[in-house]
């Protein structure tokens, strides 16, 4: 329709694009330098070949204040997988019975998981720990998830969603015998397969990202999740070995972006609508 | 909204209900009423008893001129991150949202942010700000201007205020994408029929109808920047230096965690849920707007 | 094959009541279909029947048998629904199989069942299909299959035709009609539609917010409404409704401008000057050289037939169908036929008859 350009669209996109990209690069770039010439303050756009046996010696080798880098790698997959999975079967599960069911007490079920959204972890934090060790979970794989597990948003999203699914579907589905749970495997899971997707993808990246939460219940080092190494990494007595801190960013931004981008799709398209 | 039929009988439902509601109760509401109670209570040093003082820890709190200081610049934090973010992401959006080439391109590009870490924004952030290595830093020092922000409280606000919109930008670009999408195609050539055209059109017509979305994202970015900037800011300045980049959520931490003042710390986790109970509350009287309106 | 009977059905939402007692009894292969406009109580009927609502009041029985302890699955009763409710992410052969495959059937016999249902509706190429991939006629087919494998006593369908263009609409219901008279299986079929009424009903029950007002066959409600309401519904363009006043010995009626009809069935009961209200369908007011005049309002062609709009000498508006096109000159002349006289009483607007 337009025959011109539209330069201002793409400058103040490639802008915007930079701004992200750009820090990204610089820190992958430096990432194979020494740490004394980045200590020189000889950041760098362009990746030296030789240096990329930093990444794995991360890997590999323990660096100040915190062990190698692939055993933070898999506690951080797992506590994401732990509390993505969880999450989604939990509040299938509970978004249902609320969505297909009439049962005593069902609005103050509701309504007691539609509070947690006004809890988030941050405002109860020390409350939180120490019914944790009074639970004697604190620096347990158990108390880093099971407790993020617990939280409102999916349930209400699954609700919503749930809710959207066609009364007909249903009584067909009713009037062909499927009982209850045959209904929820063989219909109502695959429709809603696109916002499960979308779903998986938010907290596999909620989850990987936490920071306070780790930092509150896991003191042991065996638990130490790849953001919490980070910083312990920049916060060491000694001297921070950069190098190594920026192989280590690039190893733990690569997994969210990596579920971002494949599942992108679903993910806008579920995100978007679920929060309304 | 309900559905017309449902099945019938109730124990499948509250087998099903229950794991969702035994770790809502264990982890939310346990907690929460825990925090209620010491908050009205008083620890001697040791640990050992604990006896009840009413509201005093709240009379104390607000006497302390510092925890006053900290709501307000926790306020001013705030403010300033979702302004900065919400208009880059609007302002990415628009762009986005016109008929030019690369737009998928460009789209992707600007999604993929949505999965980086605040605590790891905080490592880019150090790489680009810091007085000796980072780029930006060095920079500054090198033509004269004198930039530590290691040492410059203003200059630490600013560091962890950028750091802090940077990370949330793309999220915002995603809803006003989604926003714009939104928007009847038939509507805003209506517009162009009627004569109205660049900014006038957008200020008439595109962003009256993109309020719904803003008022949104002002709520979640509030939320964004009072809660979960914790790592950014802990990682970059971890409050400091002084208290110039202390919010509400790191005094808390620091209060309760560091220095093992219970009462105190209770209390203010009190004060942050009720904050967060207003700005829940905002944000569903506006959602009943958004699906009355639609 | 199997009869259906419902004594005093009844079904309130609440405080409110949306169906008001209802007795009916289908005969086996019969196919009855429940005609109103929308919120009569017509799918809430249909629902009730298919035990996706549970009565408030009354009895439903399915070849004499109560339904009311079996669920809906257990009632050997089939549905079609009116935006077709297929699995969306099961292919057209699952979709027909599906509950068959619950029902615990052998493979070998679910197939067959299900490529004969699809070989009946034309459906053999596309069972691979997703429903997505096709068209709006053929989901509807599809609806209509996994009604069929069933082999069930009863077939239910709400409003199926509802979602279809005008023209496949057309053709849909000829498919229908063909394949419930080919299968025999007793149906209870729900439409707002009257031209679907009249079509596929070998009985028509006119429901009317709840209340039943007429069952009768498709001919007999067109040629004896029970009621205005029915003779208004019933019939396009609809029926035209005149105020008049009975006269001594009923066998006339004068109208508001002064004219005197005679019955020509008979006279009616009541007393001089009982109040009356006179139906005529369009297509039974003929147009002569000289009568009632008739002052041209609004013209609408149809081809081959038109519809002329006018008012009558007191002002009341009155539509004439004819055939051709319409007469030149803003007036034309009217005879009202005393033999397509409909009478009504004005004030409960029910059927007058004879009296004998």
């Amino acid at each position: 329709m337009k025959g011109r350009t539209d330069w201002a669209a793409h400058i103040v996109l490639c802008i915007g694009v930079a701004a992200f990209l750009l820090p990204i690069w610089l820190v992958f770039a430096s990432s194979t330098l020494s740490a004394a010439a980045v200590q020189r303050g000889e950041l760098t756009f362009i990746p030296r070949l030789s240096g990329f046996g930093v990444y794995y010696r991360v890997l590999t080798e323990p660096s100040a204040g915190t062990g190698p880098a692939w055993r933070m790698l898999m506690v951080s997959a797992s506590m994401a997988l732990a509390i993505a999975v969880g999450k989604i079967v939990i509040s299938v599960l509970s978004a249902y019975a609320i969505a297909f069911f009439r049962f005593p007490f069902r609005l103050t079920a509701f309504w007691i998981i539609f509070i947690t959204l006004m809890l988030p972890v941050e405002v109860r934090i020390i409350p939180t720990y120490m019914v944790m060790s009074e639970l004697g979970i604190i620096n347990t794989f158990t108390g880093l998830t099971v407790p993020l597990i617990a939280s409102a948003t999916a349930t209400l999203l699954f609700r919503q969603t749930f809710l959207a699914v066609p009364d007909e579907l249903f009584e067909a589905a009713r009037m062909d015998g499927a009982g209850p749970l045959r209904f929820l495997w063989d219909i109502l899971l695959p429709v809603s397969s696109a916002n499960i997707a979308a779903l998986f993808v938010i907290l596999f990246v909620y989850g990987w990202n936490q920071y306070l939460w780790p930092l509150l219940v896991a003191t042991n080092p065996k638990l130490d999740t790849v953001v919490i190494g980070i910083v312990k990494m920049i916060s060491t007595e000694s001297l921070t070995q950069w190098n190594r801190v920026m192989a280590t960013a690039v190893l733990a931004l690569a997994p969210p972006i990596v579920v971002v981008l494949a599942m992108q799709r679903w993910f806008v398209k579920g995100l978007t609508e679920g929060e309304k | 909204m309900e559905r017309r039929t449902i099945f019938s009988g109730w124990l499948l439902p509250v087998l099903l209900v229950l794991p969702q509601l035994a770790l809502t109760i264990v982890f939310f509401l346990w907690p929460a009423g825990q925090a209620m109670w010491s908050s009205t209570t008083l620890t001697d040093p040791f640990g050992l008893r604990s006896r009840f003082v009413g509201l005093a820890n709240f009379r104390h709190l607000f006497a302390d001129p510092l925890y006053v200081a900290t709501i307000w610049r926790t306020v001013e934090f705030c403010a300033a991150v979702s302004t900065l973010a919400i208009a880059a992401g609007m302002v990415l959006a628009i762009a986005a949202d016109r008929e030019i080439r690369f737009r998928g391109l460009y789209r992707v590009l600007l999604i993929w942010p949505y999965a980086i870490a605040p605590a790891i924004a905080a490592i880019l952030w150090i790489l680009l700000l810091h007085p000796q290595i980072g780029l930006i830093g060095r920079w500054l020092n090198s033509i004269g201007i004198p930039w530590d922000y290691q040492l410059n409280g203003p200059e630490a606000m600013l560091v962890v205020v950028l750091a802090s919109s940077w990370k949330q930008v793309s999220y915002n670009f995603i809803f006003f994408l989604a926003g714009l999408q939104s928007i009847p195609k038939a509507v805003m050539e209506a517009a162009r029929m009627d004569g109205a055209k660049g900014f006038f059109r957008f200020r008439t017509v595109t962003l009256p109808l993109l309020m719904p979305t803003v008022f949104f994202l002002l709520v979640v970015n509030l939320v964004y920047a009072a809660f979960d900037t914790f790592g950014t800011i802990w990682a970059m300045t971890s409050g400091g230096p002084g208290k110039s980049t202390e919010t509400l959520v790191i005094k808390v931490y620091r209060d309760g965690i560091v220095n093992q003042d219970i009462g105190s710390s209770s209390a203010q986790s009190v004060v942050l849920m009720g904050g967060i109970i207003l700005l829940t509350i905002l944000q569903f009287r506006f959602l009943g707007r958004r699906s009355g309106g639609q | 094959m199997a009869s259906l009977v419902l004594e005093d059905l009844r079904k309130s939402f609440g405080p409110v009541a949306v169906l008001h007692g209802i007795d009916l009894c289908l005969a086996s292969g019969e196919m009855l279909v429940i005609v109103g406009a929308s919120g009569c109580g017509k799918s809430t009927l249909l629902r009730l029947v298919a035990g996706l609502e549970v009565p408030t009041a009354g009895r439903i029985l399915l070849d004499g048998r109560d339904l009311a302890p079996l669920d809906p699955a257990a009632r050997d009763i089939a549905m079609v629904f009116q935006n077709y409710a297929l699995y969306p992410h099961m292919s057209v052969f699952d979709n027909m199989a599906y509950g068959l495959r619950i029902r615990g059937m052998p493979k070998p016999e679910i197939r067959a069942r299900v490529g004969e249902a699809a070989a009946m509706l034309g459906l053999a190429e596309l069972l691979s299909r997703k429903p997505r991939q096709l068209s709006g006629g053929q989901r509807q087919r599809v609806a209509m299959g996994r009604a069929i494998v069933r082999q069930p006593k009863l077939f239910l369908f709400d409003e199926p035709l509802s979602n279809l263009d005008a023209k496949l609409r057309v053709q849909m219901r000829a498919e229908i009609k063909r394949l419930q008279r080919r299968m025999g299986v007793t149906s209870l079929y729900v439409t707002h539609d009257q031209v679907e009424a009249m079509t596929l009903g070998d009985r028509l029950l006119v429901l009317h917010e709840g209340k039943p007002v007429q069952l009768a066959t498709p001919m007999e409600v067109f040629e004896r409404p029970a009621d205005t309401y029915v003779g208004g519904f019933i019939g396009a363009p609809a029926m035209n409704f005149l105020p008049a006043t009975l006269l001594a010995g009923g066998g006339a009626v004068r109208l508001a401008w002064g004219e005197v009809l005679p019955f020509a069935d008979g006279a009616r009961a009541g007393a001089e000057g009982r109040k009356l209200s006179i139906g005529i369908r369009p297509e039974h007011v003929a147009v002569v050289a000289a009568g009632t005049a008739l002052q041209i309002d609004l013209i609408e062609p149809l081809g081959s037939e038109t519809v002329v709009i006018g008012r009558l000498p007191d002002g009341e508006l009155l539509s004439v169908k004819i055939a051709g096109p319409a007469p030149a000159g803003e007036q034309m002349h009217l005879h009202l036929a005393p033999e397509h006289l409909h009478v009504f009483d004005a004030g409960s607007g029910l059927r007058l008859d004879p009296a004998t």
